[in-house]
């Protein structure tokens, strides 16, 4: 059985490449202890800084609990409506993750199946999907998101409008980040497209539709997967940095992104912690995806091997 | 007379994450000046390997682990970085397989030329310019002074071949690494190439390593001959010996597998004894299934009209009755006709008008640009013609874009094509890919039999069972052209397109995918359409050949009267050109 | 030049005019139809017959395509219409803000280039060394961490610990006609360190791992290995062969690098409170001043799509393949 895994831990390149990266499998599990702390924030926080009743004002801008005038109950300090700053985090966390993966999600559904459609149809549809795209790169992620983000809050009241900013987000994102998605896959789906197993088919007569999901689209995975672990840093990266800019999510929730942007205020009267633990929290998220990303970008690149 | 270059007992050793491998074998071999040593095997055999280290271009991890290599007596495995850098060029040149990708695109062929000269040379900038000219003159490109300036993308593939040779030449290296130099080239090229080669090792007394697959290249010009087989020197001696009275049964099994252009073989010997095991085991069985199977099923109900329709003797000539009428038939490229600008296009094939019949093999030769595999492309229905019209088995069959997709003709006609590496699915299991067109004709219910088909169905193409199982990327090219067979003969087809179904194959392997075809063509009387660029090969196949060249019909005729006689002039040279075994006497 | 290459510009060009009606087709909308233009303009106790005077005098009862037509030429000829919120004239508050943000852009643009090309060419060549490898973990840190965070880091640091560099707005400029410049002053030039610093970091750390992969790309290739077998020295093989072939993806690339910095330059104004365009826009996302966001849409694309062409005639400088591929099409 164990000489049966490891035979197969040699044969799978992308298995043995990570069980020889420690960077790699470093950040994998600093991601995954993120996640599950995020998944788990309503267990393991000490209190739930979205419930009114769990802070006291009384208790702002505490210092982290191993510095003078640290309280023991708040580890990493509080912030300056008294929350505790630990439960923020996670539940910042949660918040940030839910958004990036939500939004990721709809990016790569959007884009894999315009991209798919577009290379394999090649003509016309392709081409105005490409202009498209041209237009959309020539307006960077962040500015379309601070747009749609601008545009729902032209359209949508006050009110609903802070319930809805989950959504909101989610579309502006991922509506910012679709372009990579369609280009890869656009460019992939080109290059199996004429790979003969795909001819094969079409000899056959099979059904454009079914060539594309049951023949290609398994092939241009590899490629696919890279641009979703690279641009699920660059979705957490762009709420944290909406929510910073105060068009992101409303500032009552916590999210890594309004977290920073308290903290700025109180960065020139010395209670550096509201800044710093948010950031570097957000920071390491960040790197162990890109870390992450990039692993897969140099494994599945012959190239560089 | 001491030998120029001396490789005594050398071994390349390459670890990897599968434990040590040893490239090269205690390899030894002497090349003397103004002599061409050809290097011979099948992939895998380590010749490119030989020439990386004589040059000191090993790719890490790959190093030499044992053995000399000496320049003139110079050792040359105890030199330091620099200093090799500095022999390379210098003394050792290299010449690389594709010409395509040899040359720096963004600079011109003076660039490259005067900056090489001069990297070797003290000479002024005119005085470069004036010996590039020469050389480029000398390999044979024409206005060399006007040349000069141009970018190599300007450049067809041959006369690129010629500028990398002279790159090569231009500071007069005593030995020469010429990597599979004329593999990525057509045969007419590719005798010229050969020719400058063979004349520069005589004129400027360089020695040349020439590495290659191609038994005709080695048998065309070169003296000495080392054959390799996994990494060891199988046998080595002057060429006319070793190709001529081979004394291993490697390299007679090797000779004996190299096709004919002189004679046909109903079957070649099978030199490979494959290990027919999957991870070491072979008793992984479905009930019932066989190749006798396959066969009563392949043949099904009309197993009597078939035998009886196949051509024996008959006269095919004539197209009355073919299965497969093509007439006046047009395809081009690229024609467009907008608002601001009309294209004519790049016309693929121009009238071009043959047939086939019921049993009968046509082989379709020609060129790279001959439109051979065009030709292939519109009979399946990829391709759309501009004019013309197909008939098969007596109705007209529409092309690509009126060809509905329940057509019946996409059942008869399927296709075997040239790369197994991209004609089988990576993603999805063997039987998986046997068992689609068994479901989607509707040939079987899924179930136990279709089960028990594709594993009958790998029986008679000689795999185990067990294949159906496994992913195409585990099997070698061999056994994914046998699938690709397969699955061509899953779908119970009348015609089968095979499109240089052996080109991307070593000879061994390609001897047996020949006989694989052949079996089948006389067990099932099946029609077959064999397109290749190797003559030698279409003449153990075809009953019938047609040349093409630049998409038109140059000759048709019988195989037999084709082979002895050509007619068309074009015919006749590319016969002339075709690397010749003569030589050697006929196959052991 | 050949005709060729004219065709070939031209077709550029026409590409161009198709992705600025585009754009200006989105801004069109946006301005007609999120919210309602009149509503926005008047106040509370506007009466309704005022208020259709108003919609009659803007053009909005006319047809939707002729409002756009109105819409683009105005917007051709230089005429932006006015704020909701502070009703300047945009032209006005464009122009004002615009020099703040093309010299934080052209700094940190500079400071990206100058030391990401560099840096990318070293980790290339020297894989695996100690060096090599200490800048490209620290890419890899850089591409992560968010400009606002670099920007409070470098705020906390030099402005609150240290007290060496301001921390917010320009500091002092120097007029020149209607263009604020920070280059002549020394506190102007102190003030521009911080934020083009922020803004140039991570387009400094794409720029090294661009320059990284393309290279390994190229010294991968044939013609490297051959120029290699032929003892053409080392210095030649990467500079003039390898670099070479490297800069043609790398200059697509820098063009891009201008939309990051044009982005990243709101998030930057934002944190340092830099009085350029990008705190307009964010100024007027948050105001919901539709105008504004439409103008400086159309503003950013036509930057983008003026980069886009020079990078193309670029490429024609240096690639002859391009050259000729454009003569024979």
């Amino acid at each position: 059985m164990i000489a049966r895994m490891r035979r197969y831990a040699i044969e799978n390149e992308l298995l043995y490449l990570f069980l020889h990266n420690r960077i790699a499998q470093l950040a994998a599990l600093i991601a995954i202890i993120m996640i599950g702390g995020a998944v788990l924030a309503g267990f393991v926080a000490p209190t739930d800084p979205n419930d009114l009743a769990s802070y006291d004002l009384l208790d702002s801008l505490l210092p982290p609990s191993w510095s003078e005038g640290g309280d023991a109950r708040f580890f990493i300090g509080t912030d300056d409506q008294g929350r505790d700053l630990l439960s923020a985090i996670l539940y910042g966390t949660r918040l940030s993750l839910t958004v990036g993966l939500l939004s990721i999600s709809f990016a790569c559904i959007l884009g894999v199946s315009v991209g798919l459609t577009a290379g394999y149809l090649g003509g016309r549809f392709d081409a105005f999907v490409m202009r498209i795209a041209d237009v959309q790169l020539s307006l960077p992620a962040i500015l379309t998101a601070l747009l749609i983000d601008g545009i729902a809050r032209g359209i949508l009241p006050q009110q609903s409008h802070d319930d809805l900013m989950i959504v909101v987000l989610t579309v502006a994102i991922g509506l910012s980040l679709w372009v990579n998605f369609a280009r890869t896959a656009r460019a992939s789906t080109f290059v199996e497209k004429n790979k003969e197993y795909v001819q094969a088919t079409e000899i056959m007569g099979m059904h454009p539709v079914r060539i594309m999901l049951v023949q290609i689209l398994p092939n241009i995975l590899g490629p696919i997967m890279v641009i979703l672990t690279v641009d699920l840093a660059v979705a957490i990266l762009l709420e944290a940095t909406l929510s910073f800019l105060g068009v992101g999510v409303p500032p009552n929730q916590p999210s890594l992104g309004t977290l920073i942007r308290i903290g700025t205020e109180y960065l020139f009267s010395g209670e550096w912690w509201i800044v710093a633990f948010p950031s570097l929290t957000l920071i390491v998220l960040i790197v162990s995806v890109n870390v992450l990303g990039d692993f897969l970008r140099d494994a599945l690149n012959p190239k560089l091997r | 007379m001491t030998a120029l270059l001396e490789v005594q007992d050398l071994t390349v050793s390459i670890p990897s994450r599968f434990g040590e491998f040893t490239a090269v074998d205690q390899l030894s071999l002497n090349v003397l000046a103004g002599e061409i040593h050809g290097v011979v095997g099948e992939s895998g055999a380590g010749k490119s390997t030989v020439g990386s280290a004589i040059i000191g271009l090993l790719e890490s991890p790959a190093h030499i682990s044992a053995g000399s290599i000496r320049l003139q007596g110079d050792e040359l495995t105890a030199l330091g970085d620099e200093d090799y850098h500095r022999l390379r060029g210098n003394r050792i040149s290299m010449i690389f397989q594709d010409p395509q990708t040899s040359l720096n695109p963004l600079l011109t062929i003076a660039d490259q030329l005067v900056e090489t000269i001069q990297q070797h040379r003290r000479i002024g900038d005119r005085e470069a310019r004036q010996l590039a000219m020469e050389l480029l003159a000398e390999t044979g490109i024409e206005n060399a002074e006007q040349r000069l300036d141009d970018y190599p993308h300007q450049f067809s593939g041959g006369m690129r071949q010629r500028v990398v040779i002279a790159l090569a030449l231009c500071t007069n290296p005593e030995l020469i690494i010429a990597d599979e130099p004329t593999t990525a080239l057509d045969v007419s090229v590719q005798k010229q190439i050969l020719g400058l080669i063979r004349n520069l090792a005589e004129q400027r007394k360089v020695g040349f390593l020439l590495i290659t697959h191609d038994i005709g290249v080695i048998a065309e010009i070169t003296d000495r001959v080392t054959v390799l087989q996994h990494g060891k020197v199988v046998e080595t001696g002057p060429t006319a010996a070793v190709l001529g009275t081979p004394q291993e049964t490697y390299t007679r099994a090797l000779m004996a597998a190299v096709p004919r252009l002189d004679t046909r073989l109903e079957r070649f010997r099978n030199i490979v004894t494959e290990d027919k095991r999957i991870d070491g085991e072979s008793r992984w069985a479905v009930d019932g299934a066989s190749a006798a199977y396959a066969s009563n099923w392949l043949l099904g109900g009309d197993k009597v009209a078939r035998h009886h329709t196949a051509a024996v003797g008959r006269s095919t000539e004539r197209p009355d009755n073919a299965l497969l009428r093509v007439d006046n038939l047009d395809v081009s490229f690229g024609a467009h006709n907008r608002w601001f600008s009309k294209k004519s296009g790049f016309k693929a094939l121009s009238d071009v008008s043959l047939h086939l019949h019921r049993g009968e093999v046509l082989g379709i030769v020609g060129e790279s640009g001959s439109g051979k595999s065009t030709l292939a492309k519109v009979v399946v229905g990829l391709v759309s013609s501009s004019d013309g019209t197909m008939q098969f088995n007596g109705a007209t069959l529409p092309d690509g874009r009126h060809r509905p997709r329940s057509h019946l003709a996409r059942r008869q006609i399927q296709m075997v094509f040239q790369d197994p590496y991209s004609s089988l699915n990576n993603r999805r299991t063997v039987e998986a890919i046997l068992t689609e067109p068994l479901l989607f004709y509707k040939l079987a219910a899924k179930g136990p039999d279709t089960r028990k088909l594709v594993a009958s169905v790998l029986e008679l193409v000689e795999m185990p069972q067990r294949a159906m199982l496994k992913y195409p990327h585990q099997f070698s090219g061999g056994q994914r052209q046998r699938i690709a067979v397969a699955r061509a003969l899953m779908a119970r087809p009348d015609f089968l397109i095979c499109d240089e179904p052996t080109s991307a194959l070593d000879v061994s392997i390609q001897a047996q995918i020949l006989n694989l075809l052949k079996d089948l063509q006389s067990n099932f009387g099946l029609t077959i359409l064999f397109i290749s660029h190797n003559l030698a090969v279409v003449r153990q196949m075809a009953d019938r050949v047609v040349v093409l060249r630049r998409g038109e019909v140059v000759e048709s005729a019988r195989s037999e009267d084709f082979f002895n006689a050509p007619q068309a002039d074009y015919s006749q040279q590319l016969l002339r050109e075709t690397p010749s075994l003569d030589l050697l006497g006929s196959p052991g | 030049m050949h005709s060729g290459m004219l065709t070939f510009i031209a077709r550029r060009l026409l590409q161009s005019v198709f992705v600025m009606l585009a754009v200006s087709l989105i801004a069109f909308s946006l301005f007609r139809f999120v919210g309602d233009p009149v509503a926005q303009m008047v106040g509370q106790e506007t009466s309704l017959e005022d208020q259709a005077r108003i919609r009659d005098s803007l053009g909005l009862n006319e047809p939707i395509t002729t409002q756009f037509l109105t819409f683009a030429g105005n917007l051709a000829t230089g005429d932006f219409g006015y704020s909701y919120r502070t009703r300047q004239p945009i032209s006005e508050m464009i122009l004002d803000r615009l020099p703040a943000t093309v010299e934080l852009g052209i700094v940190s643009l500079i400071i990206s280039l100058l030391v990401g090309i560099p840096a990318g060419i070293y980790t290339a060549l020297h894989r695996g060394g100690v060096l090599a490898n200490t800048l490209l973990i620290s890419t890899l840190v850089g591409v992560s961490i968010p400009t606002f965070v670099i920007g409070i880091f470098l705020i906390f640091v030099f402005g609150v610990q240290l007290g060496w560099l301001p921390t917010f707005g320009r500091g002092d400029v120097v007029a020149l006609g209607w263009w604020k410049t920070n280059f002549l002053t020394l506190d102007g030039l102190r003030s521009l360190l911080l934020p083009a610093i922020t803004l140039g970091v991570y387009q400094l750390t794409l720029t090294m791992r661009l320059v990284r992969s393309e290279m390994q790309d190229v010294m991968k290739s044939d013609f490297i290995k051959f120029a290699t077998a032929r003892g053409i020295n080392r210095r030649s093989i990467h500079f003039n062969h390898a670099l070479r072939n490297t800069l043609v993806p790398v200059i697509t690339i820098i063009g891009l690098q201008f939309g990051g910095i044009i982005a990243f330059s709101i998030v930057t104004e934002s944190v340092f409170q830099w009085p350029g365009l990008g705190l307009l826009f964010l100024d007027s996302i948050r105001y919901v001043d539709i105008p504004v966001m439409s103008v400086y849409l159309v503003l950013i694309a036509l930057m983008f799509v003026v980069i886009n062409l020079l990078v193309d005639l670029l490429y024609v400088a240096i690639d002859p393949r391009v050259r000729s591929r454009s003569e024979a099409s």
